[in-house]
C-alpha cells in the first residue's frame, strides 16, 4: 500500500509524515506524530473526544483523513498551554474541578475554544448547545459550563484595555 | 493505632480537609500529557485484535486458523486452547465476588458462544490492516442454537440453557434439573401476609427495566509483553492493577509474581473496568508471538462484549396505615445476569428496602443468565434498579395517601439504631438530616410550570472499606511522596495528598501523590465501592501518623528530651518542656538532618479498612413534558447527600452531579436494543443515547455532613449513590407532569406520547 506524504503545520510547527490512504488524522496525530491528546472514545464522530481545530473549524480528527491535512493549519491541545502557561480555559477547568477521569477533557477544551473563538460571551443554553458534540460520562456538565462561562469572563476582561 | 481513629477531627481544626486545592494531576490532564490505556507503546508492539461470535448462542464446533497464520504479518492466534481449562472457583477483590472459571470463559469462550459478541479467537498482527485481514481467515464453525434474552423467558421452563451444569442455589431443596436460574436469594422479616391484610392502603407495580452500559468514554485498552525468562509486563486502564495481576494470572495459570502490572491513567469505569477482558489475552498473543502486543477495544466491542448492568422485571407491593405508616412490603425482583451468573440482584435485594424501617416485608431475588454480555458492576450496583421499582411504588402510596412525599420518608426514615432490612444496625446515619436539607430547599417550595412535574426519590448504598496499602516518604527538603495502588478516577489523588497535608501538617502543595505499579507499593484492592477516599486515605492517615511518631522520636534525640515531650502540631515537633526551652523544629529541618537522626523518613502501612458508613441521598427532580412530542426534559435538580465530611468538597459535588448524570441517561433514554437474533441493534454512542450537555441543566449538590467516627477525617463513601434516586426522582417527576405512571424505563417520548395518548383515550 502506497502512503501519502501529508505536509502540514501543527500547532505552529512544521510537520509532516506518511499516511496510508484510510488513515485518520487522529491516527496520524497519535501515532506518526506522537501527540496522544486527542483521544478516541468512538471513532464515529459520536463523542468529541478526539476534537481538534483544523483552520480555525473544530473537527472530529477520527472522521477526517489525515492526508486532508494536507496544507493545513492543525490545533491540538498540546498547543493549548502557551510559554509554560496554561489558557484561561485550562486554567478555569481546573479551578471549577471541571473534570474528574479527565479522557474527555482535550477534546472538551478544543471544543470549548472553537466555542470562544467564535462567540466571546455565549450564554449557558448557547455554551451547552455548541458542546453537545462533546461526551462527558464523569462530571453531569455542570462544572464544565461554569468553568467554560467562568474562562469566557476571564478572556473578555483580558481583552478590554484596562 | 492512632487516637485520632475513634473521633474524626474537628472541623474548625482543619486547615486542607474541606478546601478545594486544584488537583495535583490537573495540569497533565489538561494539557493531554496525562496518558491513557491506548497512549502506551512498546517498541515492536503488534495489534491484537479479538474474533466475535456473530451468534447469540452456538456450539463452536470448530475452529481452523491455520490460514489465518499463514498469511504474512500475523504473528500469532490463540483461542481457548491456548488457556487452562479451570474449574470453578470464587474470586474476592472485584467490586462483586466472581467465579474465575466464567471469568476466563467469558475473556474466551470455550465449547459454546453464549453472547452476540463473545471472543472466540484472537490475533496479533504487524498492523491493524493485517490484523483485520488475519481475523478474516480464521473459520469457525458453529452450530446455532436456540438463545434467550428477556429475563422471564430465560426463567421459563422451556428455555434454551446456556450451561448445562446450572442449578438454582438457594432453593429449599437442590431442584432435579438445571435452569437459567443461578440463585434466588430470599429476606423475609415478620408476617407480610397478615400486614396486608391488615393495611389501610395498599400499592402496587410492575417495573421493568433495560440493560444499560456504564459509558466510560474512554475503551478498553492495554498492552502486554511477555519476556522470554516468563516474566510478564501488563500496561492497562483500569479500576485496579492488583485485580489485573490476580485475574490474569489465574486466567492464563502463570504466577503472581511473574506479572507486573502498571496503571494507565483511566478514562472511566463506573464498575466497568472492575474485570478485565483484553488484558490475558494480550498476555497469551505476546507469549505466542514473542512481541509486545497492543490491544484496544472499538466502542462497538465496549458495547457488545463488556459488562452492561442487568435488564429487570421488578414487582413491588406496599401496605400502609392511614397515617403513612409503612407496614408491610413485598419486593420481587428478576435480573439478567448475561452470560454467567452474578447479576447485583443479590445487592439490589440488600438495598431495596434499606431506607425504610418495616417491620414485615418479603424480599425474593432472582439471579438469571441469558445469552447476552455478562454483566460487570455498575455504579451501585443493583441498587437504582431496585430503587426505581420502589421508589415509585412509595411515590404511588404518597399519592394514595395523600401525604407528602418527602413527609411519608420521614415517617418510615431509619435512624440510629434502627435494623436495616438486610441486617446491620445502623449508626451515624444521615438520611434524615439529607431529607431535611431537601424539605428545606428553596427548590422544594419553588412553582411549577406549565407541563412540569416534581419528583422525590431516595436512596441508599453500604460504601465499603477493605484491603489498602499506602507509604508516605518525606524527601530531604521535606516535602512529602503519597503511594498508594489505587487508580485515580475522578480526582483520588488530590484527596490523598489532602489527608497527608493535613496529617503531617504541610501544604498540600509540598506532597506529591503517585499511583504505583503492583511491583512498587503493597497490595491494594481495587477502586470501586466507593472505598478509596475512605479505605485507602485512611492507610495514607495512618501512615502519615507513623511519620509524625518518628518525626516526634527524632526531635526528642535531637533535644535529648524524652519522647513524650514532644509533640506535632502545624507541621513542627515543638518542645512541651518549657524548661528546655527549645525552638520548634519544622519537617523541613528535620527532613534536612535525617541522615544524623536515623537515615530516610518514611513509613508503609496496610491495612484492611472496616467501618465504611452507609450513605444516603436525597434527590428533587423537576421535567417538563411537550405533550406533542413526548420529549422529557429535566428543568431542575437537587441531590442531597450525606457524605460524612467531604475531603474536596469540588469532587464530592463532582461524583453527585456525574451519578445524576447518569442516572438520568438511565431514565430517559438509554437502553440495549436487542433484535430477534440477540444481535444489540445500538452498539454506538448515536443511538446509545448518554446525556450531552444541552440534555442537563445545572444540577445542585447538598453536601450534608454527618462525620463517620471510623474515619480520622469523618470521610463516608460518596461516589455511588448518586446513581441510586435519579430513575425514580424523573419518573415520579413525569407521573407528577403527566398524571400517568410509566413503569418502564427508559421514559422515551414514543413512549411517553404512547401512555400520555392512553391515558387521553382511557
Ligand atoms: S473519537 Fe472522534 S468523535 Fe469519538
Ligand atoms: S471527566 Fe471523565 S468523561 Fe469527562
Amino acid at each position: 500500500m502506497s502512503k501519502i506524504h501529508v505536509t502540514t503545520t501543527v500547532n505552529g510547527d512544521p510537520a509532516e509524515f506518511l499516511a496510508t490512504p484510510g488513515m485518520t488524522l487522529l491516527d496520524a496525530l497519535r501515532d506518526e506524530l506522537g501527540l496522544t491528546g486527542a483521544k478516541e472514545g468512538c471513532g464515529s464522530g459520536d463523542c468529541g473526544a478526539c476534537s481538534v481545530i483544523v483552520d480555525g473549524r473544530l473537527v472530529c480528527s477520527c472522521l477526517m483523513l489525515a492526508a486532508e491535512a494536507e496544507g493545513q493549519r492543525v490545533e491540538t491541545i498540546e498547543g493549548m498551554a502557551q510559554n509554560g502557561q496554561l489558557h484561561p480555559l485550562q486554567q478555569k477547568f481546573l479551578e471549577h474541578a471541571a473534570l474528574q477521569c479527565g479522557f474527555c477533557t482535550p477534546g472538551l477544551l478544543m471544543g470549548a475554544k472553537a466555542l470562544l473563538d467564535s462567540n466571546p460571551d455565549p450564554t449557558e443554553t448557547e455554551a451547552r448547545y455548541f458542546l453537545a458534540g462533546n461526551l462527558c460520562r464523569c462530571t453531569g456538565y455542570d462544572k464544565v459550563i461554569r468553568a467554560v462561562l467562568d474562562a469566557a469572563a476571564e478572556l473578555r476582561q483580558e481583552r478590554t484595555p484596562a | 493505632m492512632s487516637e485520632t481513629l475513634e473521633r474524626p477531627a474537628a472541623k474548625a481544626d482543619l486547615q486542607v480537609v474541606g478546601t478545594r486545592p486544584i488537583r495535583p494531576d490537573g495540569a497533565d490532564k489538561v494539557t493531554g500529557r496525562a496518558a491513557y490505556g491506548a497512549d502506551f507503546n512498546m517498541p515492536g508492539q503488534l495489534v491484537g485484535k479479538v474474533l466475535r461470535s456473530p451468534h447469540a448462542h452456538a456450539r463452536i464446533v470448530s475452529i481452523d486458523a491455520s490460514k489465518a497464520k499463514a498469511l504474512p504479518g500475523a504473528k500469532a492466534v490463540v483461542t481457548a486452547a491456548d488457556f487452562p481449562d479451570l474449574a470453578s472457583e470464587v474470586l474476592e477483590g472485584g467490586e462483586q465476588a466472581s467465579n474465575l472459571r466464567d471469568l476466563s470463559l467469558n475473556v474466551m469462550a470455550r465449547g459454546k458462544a453464549l453472547y452476540h459478541g463473545h471472543a472466540v479467537a484472537a490475533v496479533a498482527a504487524i498492523s491493524s490492516e493485517v490484523a483485520d485481514e488475519a481475523l478474516s481467515r480464521i473459520k469457525v464453525t458453529y452450530e446455532v442454537l436456540p438463545h434467550v434474552t428477556e429475563v422471564e423467558a430465560a426463567m421459563a421452563p422451556d428455555a434454551p440453557l446456556l450451561h448445562d451444569h446450572l442449578f438454582t442455589e438457594g432453593l429449599e431443596a437442590r431442584p432435579d434439573k438445571p435452569s437459567n436460574v443461578a440463585r434466588r436469594h430470599r429476606n423475609l422479616r415478620g408476617d407480610p401476609e397478615a400486614a396486608f391484610a391488615d393495611a389501610d392502603v395498599v400499592v402496587e407495580g410492575r417495573y421493568v427495566t433495560p440493560p444499560v452500559h456504564q459509558g466510560y468514554i474512554e475503551p478498553q485498552a492495554c498492552v502486554a509483553a511477555w519476556a522470554e525468562d516468563g516474566r510478564c509486563d501488563v500496561w492497562s486502564s483500569s479500576q485496579g492493577q492488583f485485580m489485573v495481576r490476580t485475574y490474569c494470572a489465574k486466567v492464563l495459570g502463570v504466577e503472581i509474581s511473574d506479572i507486573r502490572v502498571t496503571p494507565a491513567e483511566i478514562g472511566g469505569g463506573f464498575g466497568g473496568k472492575t474485570t478485565v477482558y483484553l488484558e490475558p489475552l494480550a498476555l497469551a498473543l505476546s507469549r505466542a508471538s514473542g512481541h509486545p502486543v497492543k490491544m484496544v477495544m472499538t466502542r462497538e466491542e465496549v458495547f457488545r462484549a463488556t459488562g452492561p448492568t442487568s435488564g429487570s422485571v421488578m414487582n413491588v407491593r406496599f401496605g400502609a396505615k392511614k397515617d403513612g405508616t409503612i407496614t408491610a412490603a413485598e419486593v420481587e425482583l428478576k435480573f439478567q445476569a448475561g452470560a454467567f451468573p452474578g447479576s447485583p440482584v443479590g445487592a439490589a435485594c440488600m438495598t431495596a428496602l434499606a431506607c425504610y424501617d418495616v417491620p414485615n416485608f418479603l424480599i425474593t431475588g432472582y439471579d438469571v443468565v441469558n445469552n447476552t454480555p455478562k454483566v460487570a458492576a455498575y455504579r451501585a450496583p443493583g441498587a437504582p434498579i431496585a430503587a426505581f421499582a420502589v421508589e415509585s411504588a412509595i411515590d404511588d402510596l404518597a399519592r394514595a395517601l395523600s401525604m407528602d412525599p418527602i413527609a411519608l420518608r420521614e415517617k418510615n426514615a431509619v435512624r440510629d439504631g434502627t435494623k436495616a432490612s438486610y441486617g446491620p444496625t445502623y449508626q451515624n446515619i444521615g438520611y434524615v438530616e439529607t431529607l431535611a436539607a431537601i424539605r428545606d430547599s428553596e427548590h422544594y417550595k419553588a412553582p411549577l410550570g406549565p407541563n412540569q412535574g416534581r419528583g422525590v426519590a431516595v436512596g441508599f448504598w453500604f460504601n465499603v472499606g477493605g484491603e489498602s496499602t499506602a507509604a508516605v516518604n518525606i524527601a530531604e527538603d521535606g516535602s512529602a511522596v503519597v503511594v498508594t495502588g489505587n487508580p485515580d478516577i475522578g480526582g483520588s489523588r488530590a484527596s490523598m495528598a489532602m489527608m497527608a497535608a493535613e496529617t503531617l501538617g504541610i501544604p498540600v502543595e509540598r506532597v506529591r501523590p503517585m499511583v504505583a505499579d503492583t511491583a512498587s507499593i503493597g497490595y491494594s484492592m481495587l477502586t470501586g465501592g466507593s472505598r478509596t477516599t475512605f479505605a485507602t486515605g485512611m492507610a495514607v492517615v495512618q501512615a502519615a501518623e507513623k511519620v509524625i511518631a518518628d518525626l516526634k522520636a527524632r526531635a526528642a534525640k535531637l533535644w535529648d528530651v524524652p519522647a513524650d515531650q514532644v509533640e506535632w502540631r502545624g507541621g513542627e515537633a515543638i518542645c512541651l518542656d518549657p524548661k528546655a526551652d527549645k525552638k520548634p523544629l519544622t519537617l523541613e529541618t528535620l527532613a534536612a538532618q535525617s541522615a544524623r537522626t536515623g537515615g530516610p523518613i518514611a513509613a508503609q502501612v496496610s491495612i484492611n479498612a472496616q467501618g465504611a458508613g452507609p450513605g444516603f441521598g436525597v434527590h428533587l427532580c423537576d421535567v417538563e413534558v411537550d405533550p406533542e412530542t413526548g420529549q422529557v426534559s429535566v428543568v431542575r435538580y437537587t441531590a442531597a447527600q450525606d457524605v460524612g465530611r467531604a475531603i474536596h468538597p469540588s469532587y464530592v459535588e463532582g461524583q453527585v452531579q456525574g451519578g445524576v448524570a447518569q442516572g438520568v441517561g438511565w431514565a430517559l433514554n438509554e437502553e440495549y436494543i436487542f433484535d430477534a437474533q440477540g444481535q444489540m441493534e445500538n452498539p454506538g454512542f448515536l443511538d446509545y443515547r448518554m446525556p450531552v450537555a444541552s440534555d442537563l441543566p445545572m444540577l445542585d449538590a447538598i453536601l450534608v455532613e454527618v462525620p463517620n467516627p471510623r474515619h480520622p477525617y469523618g470521610a463516608k463513601g460518596v461516589g455511588e449513590v448518586p446513581i441510586v434516586p435519579p430513575l425514580a426522582a424523573v419518573a415520579n417527576a413525569l407521573r407528577g407532569a403527566t398524571g400517568v405512571r410509566i413503569p418502564a424505563l427508559p421514559l422515551s417520548p414514543p413512549k411517553v406520547l404512547a401512555a400520555l395518548d392512553g391515558a387521553k383515550a382511557g
